[in-house]
């Protein structure tokens, strides 16, 4: 049996504005290493609040979190910016590069906040993640100069810098065609198998779902088994 | 853990990346800080030259024999009238001679004074200046000259001919300027001096003395002691006045009262001869640092508006730096850095621009008949206003960077990558 990465134990959330709204309720649910995961819901069901509940981005919630069996929730700010750093990546609907940087210092920067490398061997480490998937060629160019597919690939690129125990996603195949939505889900199948990285895609694209290991199914603020 | 390499590295980029902003932001710093080294060297430059004015040419304590009638009078000394109130109508200072009594003694005892820079003798009378027809009345002054060269940097007022002539001229004389134009005399001529008791002296003009202030101009002029001591037909020890100079001008209060009751003398120290010139002065000072101070927030404000426009258009940025892992903090000294590079950017600038400005106007001339001695317009190159001026600069770049730079540090990644 592998190792639990995540793990959510009786999430709930409110909404207080405009008007009290219980947006989570109990959620508990768990995910192992290796294992890709995907959120399936309509509009409105909670599963991106539920995502950054996970993420440690939103702290305002009920329950308890584990990330490698540590529990996260009510943790120092500070000390979740580091979690977040070291042991969770991100990839979001939208690309969300910092546009003035080129593609590879996208990718060297959490490596480089994280400071546990030298920047030759993050720079390193920064290119051989490029060339895995494939996009090594536009390490010079602006972020800004290159295409969505590739833009998301940088995502990706720079959620794996830090080598995280977990990689999540929120619709990041939405604001992509066919073609690049499938190239995005072998990147992250090929990860997931090859590499045993544990992934958590929140989408709606049902084909998507349909090829993960795993699907969690919410409606109402409920995971529906 | 800060790591500060990255986040300049970030402040960087976004700085250079919006350059015009950047300069926009600078440039304001750089008007705020250069406007107040040129005013304040230009301002505290014109205050120590009217300082200078007064203070060069006033004694520090001015020694003289005061004609004012007797506070006892010979009743109160009577004393089978002691305990009654004596009403004396009508009192009259009593005929005395202006003169100093022991004067060579007092300068000595002053002269050995360790507060006392210098204390010189002086005389001072009423004469007729007469050239052909013309006869006008005024005052004329006996001086050591190369003392008063040395003391109250008379050499500044003498506009023609030099000090030394009129040591060397037994019969010289230092006319006012105002004197001169109305008897069209000049370097070289003779004028007659006749003093109020009768006799005519007649003296060869060796300079033109001018203060800068017509009453006097137009009324005094100088030579040596001995010169007037002839022209009274009195002895070597007769002096009526002693200017003293100290190398604190706030000790003139106490030493005055002390010399007053010393040596019976009237003491007048400078503060209270120019009561109102210290008032002046410090009314400008405010105003230098009024208009200064309200340059630098108009400048702090420029930084302020720009920084936030830039926090609103990097909201993404700010968003994706804390997803990544950067902590609320990094964010915030990402751009206090932006806000501290354009402070010290900007300041530079500024200071630059001040010294280059006030150097200029150093060089502009600027005659003026009240003030012989100045030919461009003054200026005070004190280093202090530099390290001033940077440091207000800092200050104020960093108080306008705060604010922004807090809110940066607030925004809530979720809600920017959710409202997308």
């Amino acid at each position: 049996m592998m190792e639990t990465v995540l793990e959510a134990k009786m999430i709930n959330k409110y909404f207080k504005k405009p008007v009290l709204f219980h947006v989570l309720k109990d959620i508990s649910f768990k995910v192992r290493e290796g294992e890709f995961a995907s959120i399936m819901g309509k509009s409105g069901c909670g599963k991106s609040t539920l995502l950054y509940i996970l993420s440690t981005m939103d702290t305002d919630y009920e329950g308890e979190l584990y990330l490698n069996n540590e529990l996260i929730t009510g943790q120092e700010r500070e000390h979740l910016s580091y979690i977040r750093n070291k042991h969770i990546g991100f990839v979001f609907q939208f690309h969300y590069l910092l546009s003035e940087f080129s593609v590879l210092e996208n990718v060297m920067l959490p490596a480089k906040k994280l400071g546990e490398k030298t920047l030759q061997e993050i720079e390193h480490d920064a290119i051989e993640k490029l060339r895995v998937l494939e996009i090594d060629h536009l390490a010079k160019k602006r972020a800004s100069r290159v295409s969505g597919g590739e833009k998301q690939r940088v995502a990706i690129a720079r959620a794996l810098i830090n080598n995280p125990s977990i990689i999540m996603g929120d619709e990041p195949t939405g604001n992509l065609d066919s073609y690049n939505s499938d190239n995005v889900f072998n990147i992250f199948k090929q990860l997931s198998d090859e590499q045993g990285l544990s992934l958590l895609v929140v989408t709606h694209d049902l084909d998507f779902a349909n090829k993960t290991d795993r699907i969690i199914e919410m409606g109402d603020g409920r995971i529906l088994e | 853990m800060v790591n500060w390499k990255v986040i300049l590295n970030i402040a960087k980029t976004h700085l250079i990346t919006k350059i015009k902003q950047t300069a926009t932001a600078a440039l304001g710093v750089t008007f705020g800080i250069g406007a107040y080294i040129t005013l304040v060297c230009f301002m505290t430059g014109l205050n120590g030259m009217l300082d200078d004015l007064i203070l060069n040419q006033t004694p520090h304590i001015h020694i003289y024999n005061e004609i004012e009638p007797s506070e006892k009078q010979p009743v109160d000394l009577y004393y089978e009238f002691q305990n009654t109130i004596n009403v004396v109508h009508s009192i009259k200072p009593k005929q005395s001679q202006k003169r100093i009594h022991n004067v060579l003694p007092i300068i000595n005892y002053l002269n050995k004074d360790p507060e006392v820079r210098g204390a010189i003798p002086q005389i001072k009378t009423q004469v007729f200046y007469i050239a052909g027809s013309i006869e006008i009345g005024g005052n004329i002054t006996g001086i050591d000259i190369m003392k008063e060269v040395e003391l109250f940097n008379f050499k500044d007022y003498i506009v023609k001919g030099e000090p030394q002539d009129l040591k060397n001229n037994e019969n010289g004389i230092l006319l006012g300027s105002g004197i001169a134009d109305k008897m069209s005399l000049d370097v070289g001529d003779r004028v007659q001096i006749s003093p109020i008791k009768g006799d005519v002296f007649p003296l060869k003009i060796v300079g033109i003395f001018q203060s800068g202030i017509a009453d006097i101009d137009n009324i005094q002029s100088f030579t040596n002691i001995k010169t007037v001591q002839r022209i009274l037909g009195e002895a070597e020890n007769y002096i009526t006045d002693i200017n003293v100079k100290l190398y604190d001008i706030n000790k003139a209060i106490p030493l005055a009262k002390k010399i007053e009751q010393q040596f019976k003398l009237k003491a007048i120290d400078i503060n209270t001869a120019n009561a109102q010139f210290e008032t002046g002065t410090t009314i400008r000072n405010l105003i230098t640092y009024a208009v200064s101070i309200t340059l630098l927030i108009v400048a702090g404000f420029g930084i302020y508006n720009i920084l936030n426009m830039l926090i609103y258009e990097k909201m993404n940025d700010i968003a994706i730096l804390k997803a990544t892992g950067f902590s609320g903090k990094d964010v915030q000294l990402i751009f206090m850095s932006q806000a501290m590079i354009i402070g010290v950017v900007g300041g530079t600038l500024g200071l630059l621009i001040g010294f280059i400005l006030s150097n200029a106007i150093d060089q502009v001339p600027f005659q003026t008949e009240a003030l012989p001695t100045i030919e461009t317009y003054p200026i005070n190159h004190n280093p202090w206003f530099y390290v001033i001026g940077i440091t207000f600069a800092m200050i104020s770049t960093f108080l306008a960077g705060y604010l922004p730079s807090r809110k940066a540090k607030k925004i809530d990644p979720v809600k920017i990558i959710r409202g997308q």
